[in-house]
């Protein structure tokens, strides 16, 4: 009779094992969502109180314990926008030959390899590299261009990646199509392939800026200023970065204290650019992915 | 005319495919010949030199003795192998207690036969003084001009790259500080992250997947200084009032803010390689009656598990590689860490704080560069056994 009852008793012992180990995945996840809300959160409400139209458009006052962020806002803006034009041509036109014209497998997992090797390489390194060549061997000091260089390098590999799958997803009989039809490769590919791709490939050039926008290390010796009120005037200047600018902030400076308010918005305004970046990536995926279904 | 420019588009396409690894190859070009500039350097400060006595039996000290030495913890020649004889400590500032400003000169142009003198008389004594006032080396014995030595550096277990006369430069601090708090945040991290995954891939409805994933992309996105910041401000006090700490910072509080920021990266591989187990794989499970949770672990796992492996080592990768957020909250203290609770420092921390004070072209910059190297060498090993483990992949 005993081994009867034992299918019975290995089922209810299943559905008790399952039980305890979904809720514990449960609850382990329940714990991450709730840390990192609260990370959100926190700063949010505490960055809330600083935010105003003044904090936005003024330069510190009163040795950073006053004032706004307004230089530091220009500055990642300039670096967002300097690093775009090294990258985004470059980007494109590298996942566009991996894609397209790399016929030989072997070479292609190389670049690939190379291409995830550099996406692994930490800021930091990023940084000594940028100071070593830009700031130093080129000689062009610390300033936009340089911090520009080194933040357009470091976001390469993300449009690469983004480029090269965007186009993978294409069918082939697009291309045949259009070779078909007497078009040269070039052809097919501005006419053809580029436009089906656009959305996603746009997906990654603004991912590729959120990574850009909030990055520190690879400006600390190439780019960024600890204090400098006015605005940039070439792009051989230095500039002042909002990441760059809440590290001082919470670390250094006259006084920690009354610097804390500054910071706690400072760190805001940089999690709504990554929340506007991510919006943004999102909407433009969805918005086309709708069209494309309509058509 | 079509044909030329036909060309030249692809001409400049292939050069920009192979952009990503020309940069590799600068990369490791200009960390290497500033880094290996290292090992050119003297152990003692250019243009000075550390004088003995002639009849002192003592030939060669290390860096390490000349740094205890000066620093007075050997305050005996027996302990740097000498006889019982206690040491003099000299250095360019002690002459003018020693003798007067006439005896000097106005110009202190009888500097040079002073310090001989005063060499000469001591038997005990070791100088430290410049080079161009110590021409005449008559009775008196100098250490030999020995470079940095690769030994000294890579298993010295001492980082004092400001000590005068002779800096110290033992990586394994920074190594051991780097490795130790990555460890603890994976450690943290691991759990939490796979329970994520799982729950989400397996457990969790359409609906609220659809919310959770976006939250973690972007949570992957927020800039490092933020998670610094709120460890400085939340974590750190946190941990130094739960375990009565002197100071909140500390390679925990590192390793927390770690974890929490590989966490995404964790989460993100590790969910995508568990959705690609077929739907087949796991029908066939639930049809010869396992359940669900014995699907998960007896078919869902194994199968994706080199997806998961690269997921934690990515996750390590990141670790090991973050700089600003470390380097806010643990302590900063370059010294081999026995304890987690005690302020520690990384590799990139290091660099961070250190650069920017270190004069060009000059050993400590050198030294810094070394460690970027060090750094480039680890998360490339990184990110080729993630390489190596998904091509495993059937």
């Amino acid at each position: 009779m005993s081994t009867l009852s034992f299918p019975e008793n290995n089922s209810r012992r299943k559905t008790l094992n399952q039980k305890i180990a979904f809720a514990c995945c449960f609850a382990l996840s329940l714990c991450v969502v709730l840390v990192l809300a609260s990370i959100l959160l926190f700063i949010i409400i505490k960055g809330i109180r600083v935010i105003n139209w003044d904090f936005i458009t003024q330069a510190p006052a009163d040795g950073m314990t006053g004032g706004g962020i307004f230089p530091a806002i220009i500055g990642t803006l300039c670096l967002m926008a300097g690093s775009a034009i090294v990258s985004f041509p470059v980007g494109i036109m590298s996942g566009i030959y991996m894609n397209e014209y790399a016929t030989n497998g072997k070479l292609v997992r190389f670049i690939r390899m190379m291409t995830n090797n550099l996406s692994g390489i930490p800021s930091i390194v990023f940084g000594l590299f940028g100071m070593a060549i830009f700031v130093n061997y080129l000689d062009f000091g610390d300033s936009i261009i340089a911090g520009s260089l080194t933040l357009g390098l470091l976001s390469l590999p993300v449009i690469i990646r983004t480029t090269e799958e965007a186009l993978k997803d294409i069918p082939d009989s697009m291309r045949e199509g259009s070779r078909a039809l007497g078009a040269t490769q070039l052809q097919t590919i501005w006419n053809v392939i580029l436009p089906m791709a656009v959305p996603r490939v746009i997906t990654g050039l603004i991912l590729s800026m959120g990574r850009v926008s909030g990055e520190t290390a690879p400006i600390l010796f190439t780019c960024a200023a600890y204090f400098l009120p006015q605005l940039p005037s070439s792009i051989f200047d230095q500039c002042m970065a909002l990441p760059y600018h809440l590290y001082v902030l919470a670390t250094s400076g006259t006084d920690l204290e009354k610097q804390q308010p500054i910071a706690y918005g400072t760190a805001l305004v940089l999690i709504i650019i990554v929340l506007i970046i991510n919006l943004a990536a999102n909407g433009i995926r969805k918005y086309f992915a709708n069209k494309v279904k309509t058509n | 005319m079509k044909k030329i420019l036909e060309q030249s588009v692809k001409y400049l396409f292939t050069a920009s495919g192979f952009i990503t690894s020309f940069i590799i190859l600068l990369i490791i070009f200009f960390l290497f010949s500033e880094g290996a500039g290292l090992f050119r350097n003297h152990i003692i400060d250019d243009g000075y030199v550390v004088a003995l006595n002639k009849s002192n039996p003592v030939n060669t000290l290390s860096a390490n003795q000349i740094k205890e030495i000066f620093d007075e913890d050997i305050t005996n020649w027996q302990e740097a192998g000498g006889e019982d004889e206690p040491i003099q400590v000299f250095r360019l500032s002690d002459l003018l207690s020693i003798y007067s400003e006439e005896e000097l000169g106005s110009e202190y142009e009888h500097a040079g036969s002073k310090i001989k003198e005063t060499i000469l008389q001591n038997e005990g004594i070791i100088a430290f003084v410049p080079k161009s006032l110590l021409t005449d080396t008559e009775g008196i014995k100098t250490m030999p001009d020995q470079t940095i030595p690769v030994k000294d550096v890579l298993a010295g277990t001492e980082w004092f790259p400001t000590a005068t006369p002779s800096p110290l430069f033992g990586i394994l601090p920074l190594l051991a500080g780097t490795l130790w708090v990555s460890f603890f945040a994976i450690l943290i991290a691991l759990p939490f992250g796979l329970c994520v995954s799982i729950y989400m891939s397996e457990i969790a409805s359409e609906k609220v997947r659809n919310v959770l994933k976006p939250v973690i992309e972007l949570l992957n996105g927020i800039p490092s200084v933020v998670y610094g910041f709120f460890g400085l401000i939340v974590i750190v006090p946190f941990l130094q009032q739960l375990f009565n700490l002197p100071v909140g910072e500390s390679g925990l509080a590192g390793s927390l803010v770690l974890a929490i920021m590989a966490l995404p990266t964790i989460v993100t591989v590790a969910e995508d390689a568990m959705r690609n187990c077929p739907r087949s794989m796991r029908e066939a499970s639930l049809a010869l009656g396992a359940n669900k949770w014995q699907t998960i672990y007896k078919v869902v796992i194994p199968y994706s598990i080199s997806g998961i492996t690269s997921g934690i080592v990515l996750g390590i990768g990141r670790a090991v590689g973050e700089t600003m957020a470390v380097l806010m909250v643990t302590g900063n203290a370059a010294v081999m860490p026995t304890s987690i609770l005690e302020p520690l420092r990384t590799i990139p921390a290091t660099i961070a704080a250190e650069l920017g004070e270190a004069p060009t072209g000059e050993a400590h910059y050198q030294s810094l560069f070394l460690l970027g190297v060090i750094l480039f060498f680890i998360t490339l090993f990184i990110n080729l056994s993630v390489e190596y483990i998904s091509s495993r992949k059937r």
